[in-house]
């Protein structure tokens, strides 16, 4: 179990930086508004928020119910202010664990998961800054056809070898969300845009499976 | 006012806030890594993390660069960049942007030149991205209070339950994959990307285990990762 006093530490820093964090956020959008003038009407910013609130909202609040337990106090304080959870933070801290053969919810768990999110973070934020000011050498070799499939194509090349080492070591469990969710895909293909809601459904169905496979001593 | 979306206050505004991001990351890593040689953990194996967490993130971030110059062309780069470099996401921004504009009447084909349109785009993303931040202080406690509990009546099921959550999102990715495969051979060409990023996956492992080749454990993600997209850019005009 994690040692009390470090962790009741990190919750304390992490809170502090989280809602330090949000009032930075929320900072933005009013520094524009006053420097510019320009308060946009109420009912706009609602009209535009009805459109992806209830949606994002969702799957916020999924996201921190499903990542949490395997991102630890440190990662996740973290991973949900520098976003980009499922793409980079959590596959990076999975991964992490996994070299260092240690499991979430232990002290050793703690420290690596929190290590990969914070320099994945940094190595993120670098990168889209220096991008960012080279914008003018970089932008015709970003956008370049040549190079397209290759970012087309970066989640199935990162699911492909992340999938198949927890598929291979957990067959029994992987078969049957893997399945439900290759038929649902190809059967309704519109649904990929909305793959942060079937995450939950994902992990449901495979929780759902594990218990049962559990209780007949099957894995 | 005349609004430029590229004004040096922008980007001034969008300084600021990745200062902030890069000071906490910092802050973070630097309490881990101690934590790290408090408790034991060799610190060789502590910077190798540090490493290949660096190494296997390039990718992924450059490709979250492209949606800064997706979303700059017509909100300017500082605002993309800040809303990247924070929780949003290309898949987020986007419709929020678009959500706003179509509230509002706006085009965005071109860049905007209208503060307040600029302005209630940016609170759109702010609010809308805003509960999963403050959710995890909220919660996280909780969350973890009850895992406790499960892991302390039963600490193999906490175990499974943890990995069962993992292969429910990887599930959920893997599937996304085959959702153009109906639109014939094209459509196919994430899965074959997939399936060579398995393999080559797989080849390390034997490199791994069987040639006993250890340094390759830490890089191993990222080269697959690396040599499936060189693999797309090689397959993808061969079949259109």
């Amino acid at each position: 179990m994690i040692n009390k006093s470090y962790d009741e530490k990190t919750h304390y820093y992490g809170k502090l930086w989280i809602w330090t964090a949000a009032i930075v956020f929320v900072f933005v959008p009013i520094s524009i508004c006053v420097y510019y003038n320009a308060w946009p009407p109420f009912t706009s910013v609602l009209k535009g928020l009805l459109g992806v609130a209830p949606i994002f909202w969702t799957v916020g609040a999924i996201e921190v119910i499903t990542f949490t337990p395997m991102l630890g106090t440190g990662g996740s304080y973290l991973a949900f202010v520098t976003g980009n959870l499922t793409n980079l933070k959590v596959p990076c801290a999975i991964n992490a664990m996994e070299i260092n053969n240690v499991k979430p919810d232990t002290e050793e768990g703690e420290v690596v998961s929190t290590i990969a999110v914070a320099t994945s973070s940094i190595v993120t934020t670098l990168i889209i800054a220096i991008g960012t000011l080279l914008l003018g050498t970089l932008t015709p070799i970003l956008n370049s056809p040549v190079l397209k499939p290759a970012f087309d194509n970066i989640l199935p090349a990162l699911f492909g070898a992340l999938g198949v080492v927890y598929i291979s070591k957990n067959l029994k469990l992987a078969v049957t969300p893997m399945l439900f969710m290759v038929v649902l895909f190809v059967t309704v293909p519109s649904l990929a845009g909305s793959v942060g809601i079937l995450v939950p459904v994902g992990a449901v169905i495979s929780i759902l499976m594990a218990r049962l496979l559990y209780k007949k001593n099957i894995i | 006012m005349n609004f430029n979306p590229n004004s040096s206050f922008l980007y001034l505004v969008a300084a600021f806030v990745i200062l902030f991001i890069l000071v906490q990351s910092l802050f973070f890593l630097i309490r881990a890594y101690r934590r790290g040689k408090e408790i034991g953990m060799d610190a060789k194996k502590l910077r190798k993390t540090i490493t290949s967490s660096a190494i296997f993130t390039i990718a992924p971030a450059i490709s979250i660069l492209l949606g800064v110059l997706t979303l700059s062309k017509f909100l300017g780069l500082p605002l993309p960049w800040i809303r990247l470099s924070v929780i949003g996401a290309i898949t987020y921004e986007l419709p929020a942007a678009t959500s706003t504009a179509s509230a509002l009447g706006v085009s965005l084909s071109e860049t905007i030149t209208s503060p307040t349109v600029y302005s209630a785009i940016a609170w759109v993303m702010t609010l809308g991205i805003l509960p999963s931040t403050i959710l995890v202080p909220i919660l996280l406690k909780r969350i973890q209070g009850g895992l406790v509990s499960i892991k302390s009546k039963d600490s193999k099921w906490g175990e499974l339950l943890i990995t069962a959550m993992f292969l429910g999102m990887i599930s959920a990715f893997m599937g996304m994959v085959f959702s153009n495969i109906r639109k014939g051979l094209p459509g196919w060409i994430p899965i074959f990307v997939m399936l060579f990023s398995a393999v080559l996956m797989a080849v390390c492992g034997l490199f791994i285990r069987v040639l006993k080749v250890k340094w390759l454990q830490d890089y191993a993600l990222p080269i697959c990762m690396i040599g499936a997209m060189v693999f797309a850019i090689i397959i993808t005009p061969a079949i259109l």
